[in-house]
């Protein structure tokens, strides 16, 4: 049996967005932590483009890779955060694994129920799907409501870091 | 499908080959052009064993330097993060190098029945796909600037990643007018699109202002200002040279760094000149477009006509647009060699008080037009 090229590439994709996850939270250095992160998103970036999800794998690199994380960076090294000396306390641990647990549970959950077993592959799409005129179509009608609540919250948190910054210099 | 991929690999190739000369030609170009603007005579120690009959400053630049820097000591500093500072290079090199594929350097070639695009990617997103992969470069400044274990170096680092966010912000606005005017993401699309004559595109009729060809610059003269001072802030060069400001900083984010890896920083600044450079003249500058001449020949707008072989037109478009390319890599190397640099506080305020609401201006102000027009 022969593998379609889209598929290995997916595989090979996938296992590298793993092991980059499990880098970041088990890598002792934030700075690691963090390189390690952009990777995984860079890699969910790939498996947005074999979606033929053009327009959100690159603001998915544009707007997670190129900007958030770095300033993950830019605050990791502003405060001159080290590798950690020692592990963090058992009960810190417990705790955080419970925690982790249940989301991934709930998540397992959700994504079996959502999912068929076996996506049609043979499901042919619309010739613009992923494009930019498909995409603003669905968000300007559809979803022009929820865009509109978004765009608010955005603001108020905008705002909201802009007062709490100037706070604390007075 | 075995001809499509070999066709694509060789126009990968060869807008890499053409980068990479542009790019070592621009090194040449700022030393003498540096030199003319100071009034000294800038490198001229290059005639090979004194029997060359004329002085080959160019030849010294082009194989000499790569060739000295390449054999010179890969310096590591005690108690640096060796992997990120090997790497920091490469990740600064690598995006620039990528975004190209993108930029259309020509209209279509007909060779014997088939169409070949003189673009290696057409991506019907392309300014997201080059906005996205020009802002990982940030990445080798930053990790250059960490992993050097030097004070002086992270302070480099992180002014770079600051300033790189700051005015990728202005840029990006800039390109949404843009956008909202051509209606397109895709920059081949764009570059046709600016092929009419200015009358025709604006919808005058075909008498008036005709004898301008449609160039982004016409009707979008502030997004031209607003895009080219944001690119010259991330290429990192004077006035925006705060990340590697010598007199401060020793040489910032790469000051621990020596030999083909220091190279390699220099060149990507130098790859971002000429990636602006591209970008400018094909969103506003008609990209591969001469002024009148369509797909078989001039059209003049005052009635006369010159037919020309398919070929020659092609050569012509290629030639024009590295033409222009080279017209405004020149003009940043002459600002970079004209003005002071800016203060740190200077700068920001630059990005954040005064190209970042006028970008919003102008994308308000456009999309009133177009709403308008409609």
């Amino acid at each position: 049996m022969t593998m379609a090229l889209g598929e290995v590439i997916f595989f090979v994709v996938a296992a590298i967005a793993i092991l980059s996850a499990l880098a970041v939270i088990l890598h002792p250095h934030p700075v690691y932590s963090a390189l390690a992160l952009i990777v995984t998103l860079l890699q969910v970036a790939v498996l947005f483009l074999l979606l033929d999800a053009q327009m959100v794998a690159f603001l998915q690199i544009l707007v997670y890779t190129g900007a958030i994380m770095v300033l993950f960076l830019f605050v990791i090294m502003l405060l001159n955060l080290e590798r950690e000396q020692e592990p963090p306390p058992l009960s810190w641990r417990l705790g955080m694994l419970t925690l982790g647990g249940l989301l991934a549970s709930e998540l397992g959950w959700f994504f079996l129920r959502r999912i068929p077993p076996s996506l049609a592959r043979t499901a042919k799409l619309d010739a613009d799907y992923g494009s930019v005129t498909a995409l603003a179509r669905t968000l300007f009608t559809d979803h022009a409501l929820s865009f509109q609540i978004t765009s608010i919250l955005l603001l108020v948190a905008v705002v909201g870091a802009v007062v709490l910054a100037k706070r604390g210099t007075e | 499908m075995g001809l499509e991929v070999g066709i694509a690999a060789v126009k990968a190739l060869v807008v890499v080959l053409i980068t990479l000369q542009l790019t070592v030609l621009l090194l040449w170009v700022e030393r003498k052009g540096s030199a003319l603007i100071q009034n000294r005579i800038g490198a001229n120690r290059a005639n090979i064993f004194g029997v060359m009959p004329f002085n080959t400053g160019l030849v010294n630049t082009l194989m000499a330097d790569p060739l000295k820097m390449f054999t010179k000591e890969d310096f590591v500093p005690e108690g640096a993060d060796r992997l990120l500072h090997f790497l920091a290079p490469f990740l600064s090199v690598f995006p620039i190098l990528v975004t190209f594929a993108c930029v259309p350097f020509g209209d279509e070639l007909r060779v014997g029945g088939m169409t070949i695009s003189l673009q290696v990617a057409d991506l019907n997103v392309g300014i997201l796909y080059i906005l996205a992969v020009a802002s990982m470069a940030v990445y080798g400044v930053v990790l250059a600037g960490w992993a050097s274990n030097n004070r002086w170096a992270l302070l480099g680092g992180i002014r770079g990643s600051a300033q790189m966010i700051s005015y990728e912000l202005a840029m990006g606005l800039a390109l949404v007018s843009m956008v909202m005017t051509f209606g397109t993401l895709d920059l081949q699309t764009m570059a046709r699109a600016q092929g009419s004559g200015l009358g025709s595109f604006l919808g005058f009729g075909k008498p008036v202002l005709d004898w301008l060809p449609a160039w982004g610059i016409f009707y979008q003269p502030f997004a031209f200002l607003l895009f080219f001072t944001a690119g010259i802030a991330e290429s990192k060069r004077i006035p925006f040279d705060l990340p590697e400001s010598e007199s401060e900083l020793i040489s910032g984010y790469y000051t621990e760094y020596s030999g083909g890896k220091q190279a390699a920083f220099m060149f990507s600044d130098f790859a971002e000149i000429v990636l602006v450079s591209a970008l400018v003249v094909t969103m506003f500058f008609g990209g591969w477009q001469i002024p009148f001449l369509g797909r078989e020949g001039f059209a003049f707008p005052w009635g006369g006509r010159l037919p020309l072989p398919h070929l020659v037109i092609v050569v012509g478009q290629v030639v024009a647009f590295l033409a222009k390319v080279f017209f405004f890599c020149w003009l940043q190397i002459l600002i970079r060699w004209t003005l002071p640099r800016f203060r740190y506080d200077q700068l920001m305020r630059l990005g954040w008080k005064m190209l970042l609401p006028l970008a919003l201006a102008n994308v308000v102000l456009t999309s009133v037009v177009i709403l308008l027009a409609q």
